[in-house]
């Protein structure tokens, strides 16, 4: 009862906590305020370790940085775990993605809120990446030692643009399957290898058999496309611009962390 | 500017902090905000479903994702091998180059427009005017047959534009095929070959330091950026459709 009056109850219940076995093994140091911890919380934390343990103070600053480049990565972030819930219910089937969409629309918990959230962070994602690119241009960070993570950079503007062109088609609705039509249109006046291109005719190439029918797994935009750009929209190309975005991060530590004015 | 040289006294390591908790309290709070705003604007607006989708039922107009309509928009002054392939290979190799084109030390680390007068304008023309504004035009503007339509105008889809475009070298009264397949190759390759020798001559005393491949690749990247916008003038101010016709491509 003194103990309960006391509130030392409490102190003593959070000792037999934190010295258990349990969370001793789950968390390798304290929490109190002190340099050797704020250091153990980012190099001991297999999430914060990209980080380096101290930075330049002119880092932080808003002003500077736009955050863009870390936004750029939880929208990406936003996208992949929408992305997985909108998976349990979608199907690349001609006969079925469009209804699919339906179904997640008006019958699945939250279909809705997935779909819309999943939609506006792939559109956000792309302007927050060419915001970023460009606050890395106006601040002449990719001069040396950063030109190779602009490259980088550069795929990874690639790729979020073909990821999220790539995703456009899959509701499967007129929207997107004539908006990818336009875009892959292009596709066969690719010279050589496309069969409306510059010097086609010397490669042979045909309309059945030429850069846009391998994009599309046919002449036209129809179920073959949509499986194609099922499997590069939710595999290939996060996989890919997810590498790449792990290079990004660990490129911006080894080239000395955020340029700055030194 | 007096900031940056403050610093410098100071040296690299003077001014350092822990990254927990300023950092990552910063990208914590910066990702709440984030997420409140993705969740509201998730809420309240619905991402767009029309019909199922109809091959046989070809809306018009029939756009791009937003994302690429200023490419989309390129397509009325340039062949789609050039405005759909072409360019867009450029753009991405261009700006891959980017750090190995441009040798000036300065403006390393912080914002300044001074010190980096040309890079500067040639991105934001590029990103601001190019891409952006073609963007928000192909948007907003571009209705039926990709014609021009103010926003309070009505989307005629029977509006009519006369097209009296012509060849450039029939524009100088050159009438015969071979002829103006010729004219047309020296004025694309005079273009190109008059642009590089001036800007050689008056960047000459840069060659030395700079090496004749980065000012080559430069000015030949530049070149066509501003063909783009030179090709833009000519259709719209002048009516012109190609300026160079070979059997195998048109420019
Ligand atoms: C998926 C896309 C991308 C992600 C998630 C990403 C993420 C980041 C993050 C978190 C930073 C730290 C600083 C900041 O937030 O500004 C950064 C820095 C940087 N990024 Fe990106 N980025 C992406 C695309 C790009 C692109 C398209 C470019 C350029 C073409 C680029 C070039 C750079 C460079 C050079 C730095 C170092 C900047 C400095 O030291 O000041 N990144 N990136």
């Amino acid at each position: 009862m003194d103990q309960i009056k006391s509130g030392k109850i409490f102190s003593e219940l959070a000792k037999a906590v934190t010295e258990s076995q349990v969370w001793m093994s789950s968390f390798r140091h304290g929490y109190a305020d002190t340099p050797r911890n704020r250091v153990l919380q980012i190099a001991s934390n297999v999430w914060l370790h990209l980080h380096p343990v101290k930075i330049q103070r002119h880092a932080l600053r808003i002003k500077f940085t736009w955050c863009m480049g870390g936004i750029t990565f939880l929208m990406f972030l936003v996208t992949v775990v929408t992305g997985v819930v909108l998976m349990f219910y979608y199907r690349p089937v001609g006969e079925y993605a469009y209804y699919d969409m339906k179904y997640l629309q008006y019958d699945v918990p939250f279909g809705m809120l997935m779909r819309n959230m999943h939609r506006w962070a792939a559109h956000s994602m792309v302007i927050t990446v060419w915001l970023h690119m460009f606050r890395v241009f106006l601040t002449g960070s990719y001069k040396a030692p950063r030109e190779f993570n602009w490259v980088i950079g550069v795929f990874l503007v690639t790729f979020t643009l073909l990821l999220s062109f790539t995703g456009y088609l899959l509701p499967w609705d007129q929207l997107s399957m004539w908006a990818v039509t336009v875009g892959t249109n292009m596709a066969r006046a690719t010279p050589f290898l496309g069969h409306e291109g510059p010097f086609a005719e010397f490669v042979g190439v045909s309309p059945r058999y030429d850069a846009r029918s391998v994009l599309l797994g046919g002449s036209l935009v129809g179920p073959p496309a949509l499986l194609r750009f099922y499997v590069l929209h939710c595999i290939f190309i996060p996989l890919v611009a997810g590498a790449l975005m792990i290079v990004h991060f660990w490129r911006i530590r080894k080239d000395g962390g955020i340029s700055g004015p030194l | 500017m007096a900031q940056a040289v403050k610093k410098k006294v100071e040296g690299p390591s003077a001014d350092k902090v822990h990254v927990w908790p300023y950092l990552v309290r910063l990208e914590f709070m910066c990702a709440i905000i984030c997420m409140i705003v993705l969740t509201v604007w998730s809420i309240v607006i619905d991402a767009p479903l029309e019909e199922a989708a109809n091959p046989t039922k070809t809306p018009n107009p029939s756009k791009a994702p937003w994302y690429f309509l200023g490419l989309q928009d390129i397509l009325v002054y340039f062949d789609p091998w050039f405005a759909g392939v072409v360019a867009p290979s450029l753009i991405i190799v261009g700006l891959m180059l980017i750090p190995y084109l441009d040798v000036n030390p300065k403006g390393n680390g912080y914002y300044t427009y001074a010190e980096r007068k040309v890079a500067i304008w040639v991105y934001c023309f590029g990103f601001l005017v190019l891409w952006i504004a073609l963007i928000i035009m192909g948007v907003f503007l571009r209705g039926p047959g990709w014609n021009l339509f103010m926003p309070w105008e009505y989307w005629d889809p029977h509006k009519v534009v006369a097209l009296t475009n012509v060849d450039l070298p029939y524009a100088f009264g050159i009438r015969t095929y071979n002829a103006a397949m010729i004219f047309g190759g020296l004025v694309v390759g005079g273009y190109f070959v008059l642009g590089a020798m001036v800007y050689f001559f008056m960047e000459r005393k840069a060659l030395k330091n700079v090496g004749f491949l980065r000012m080559f690749l430069k000015i030949q990247l530049l070149l066509i950026m501003v063909g783009i916008v030179v090709k833009i003038v000519l259709r719209l101010g002048f009516n012109i459709k190609y300026v160079w016709v070979t059997p195998w491509f048109n420019i």
